[in-house]
């Protein structure tokens, strides 16, 4: 027996979500074989490649939004979480302070610096290995040019002979009074020379980053090892600032809203969600349309649903009840990410996708073991 | 140059040393993990622990697990959440075993990926071009 296919209808009801004043319903995804009697469901790539779609909003270099429709939750939250923790990137782990006589101590700099983001050639990042922490048992990689990265912070400051003597302001009185990121060096070693060149030198992304404020007769000198680690050991090594998902909000007017009502109705939603548009003669002339008598009115109509919060606000008011019911698009999700600056931001979501299917790929291969 | 002995030889240029090939393992510290069948398995129904995943593989791989219709049953726990492990229980019915339909869920999952970044990046340069053609004209 063919399996039973659902309608068109009954499809679009269940990819909806349902948002009431309090609750929410209709949670979990059903498409699984065994849930709806007679419907297939099972795992086909056509049936996925067919329902699948990606739409772009805005791909600026770090900044990028994109809806991913056709896909269930649970891949998409392994994207998502695979963007914050598991893409590798350099960030500085060791400090080796020589000197450090500024207020700032030890330990807060070297936090401070650990944070600070780096960018490099991509193409070395992936060259670069893992470095091994020693531990008890066993001893750690070492530091080598294909898994540590060189910095050196050498600042010292001084007073500035030719300034005016009424100056007040340090930046001008001193030389080096402030310590800024642009002042990291960058030593490349061995290999790290072919891959780290020209606009690939390792650099912090955001050269204006303080890092510590000096006065004559203070000085920093220190040796920074950056290394390749993922969001998951340290947030440092996180590619993104934020990588969230949110579903497409649905919108539906259920029976006629006009009028003054409409106006309010609009007030409710962020602007640009509800436009207003004149009842049609055709519209007042349809008997049980709830629109007779009001040719030439105000009616209230869903513009842009997209721009809704889902706030909830008209659900507050007894004029709308049962006029209007809210909800979401199950399999629509509109991503945001936004990269910290060693990737470009629609590079970082293929690296998650790539991420996944290497994760995949990895513990297919451990199976092997298990059937032998 | 440093004071050398040879100072009056004329500079001469070497064979490069046969570049090294690089043999250290990428996923050092990944690896060496491994996937366990826990006790009480049988050919139908297993549960397997997987060492250092969570829930971005935990739950993507029973969605995909899900999908098989061979399959009667799938979850998976984070039994600790200090315990860096995650189990995964698998049952069948008889027309296959847990560890072919594990091996399914892993195959559907990439041909998933394979699919995603095909049409990402197909939307993404679409998207580009008329961007890139609006801020022309």
């Amino acid at each position: 027996m063919a399996p039973l296919v659902p309608s068109q209808e009954e499809l679009q009801r269940r990819r909806i979500i349902g948002i009431n004043p309090e609750t929410v319903t209709n949670i979990p995804s059903t498409d699984f074989p065994g849930h709806w009697p007679g419907e297939s469901h099972e795992w086909a790539l056509d049936t996925f490649k067919n329902g699948f779609q990606v739409e772009f909003h805005r791909n600026d270099r770090f900044e990028s939004s994109f809806s991913l429709i056709g896909l269930d939750a649970a891949v998409a939250n392994a994207f998502r979480r695979i963007l914050m923790a598991e893409i590798p990137t350099i960030a500085i782990e060791d400090c080796f302070i020589h000197n450090n006589t500024s207020v700032i101590q030890d330990e807060v700099l070297a936090s401070r610096l650990g944070l600070i983001p780096l960018k490099g050639s991509v193409e070395g990042i992936n060259w670069m290995h893992w470095v091994k922490k020693e531990s008890d048992d066993e001893p750690g990689s070492g530091a080598c040019d294909f898994n540590t990265i060189v910095l050196r912070l050498d600042v010292e400051c001084y007073k500035n002979e030719y300034a005016d003597k009424d100056e007040q302001d340090p930046r001008k009185l001193y030389t080096n009074a402030h310590v800024y990121a642009k002042d990291l060096m960058f030593h490349p070693v061995g290999r790290q020379e072919d891959f780290f060149v020209g606009d690939g030198a390792i650099a912090p992304v955001n050269p204006d980053i303080l890092i510590a404020k000096l006065r004559p007769g203070q000085k920093i000198e220190m040796e920074l090892h950056c290394v390749k680690g993922i969001g998951a050991d340290h947030a440092k090594f996180s590619p993104v600032a934020t990588a969230s998902y949110r579903l497409l909000p649905d919108i539906k007017i259920e029976r006629p809203i006009i009028g003054e009502d409409a106006r309010k109705f609009a007030k409710c939603f962020p602007k640009g969600v509800i436009g207003l548009e004149p009842v049609t003669a055709a519209e007042a002339a349809r008997s049980g349309s709830g629109y007779e008598g009001h040719a030439g009115e105000q009616k209230a109509v869903v513009k842009d649903a997209f721009k809704d919060t889902v706030s909830r606000e008209c659900l507050r008011y007894d004029e709308f009840q049962g006029k209007v019911k809210l909800g979401r698009v199950r399999d629509h999700f509109i991503f945001n990410v936004e990269s910290t600056g060693q990737f470009e931001s629609d590079v970082l979501f293929l690296e998650a996708v790539k991420v996944l299917k290497f994760k995949c790929a990895r513990w297919k291969r451990g199976l092997t073991d298990l059937m032998a | 140059m440093p004071g050398s002995v040879h100072s009056q030889d004329q500079d001469q240029s070497m064979m490069d040393a046969e570049q090294q090939v690089e043999q250290v393992p990428q996923e050092v510290t990944l690896d060496e993990k491994q996937i366990v069948v826990l006790p009480g398995a049988t050919e139908t129904a297993a549960s397997f622990q997987f060492e250092g995943e969570g829930h971005t593989m935990g739950n993507a791989l029973r969605y995909a697990i899900m999908k098989n219709p061979a399959v009667e049953f799938c979850g998976y726990t984070i039994p600790h959440p200090s315990d860096p492990k995650m189990n995964v229980r698998i049952q069948t019915t008889d027309s296959t075993t847990a560890l072919e339909a594990l091996e399914k869920g892993f195959n559907d999952l990439m041909d998933l990926c394979d699919v995603v970044t095909e049409k990402f990046t197909a939307a993404r340069d679409q998207f580009n071009e008329e961007s890139g053609n609006r801020m022309e004209a």
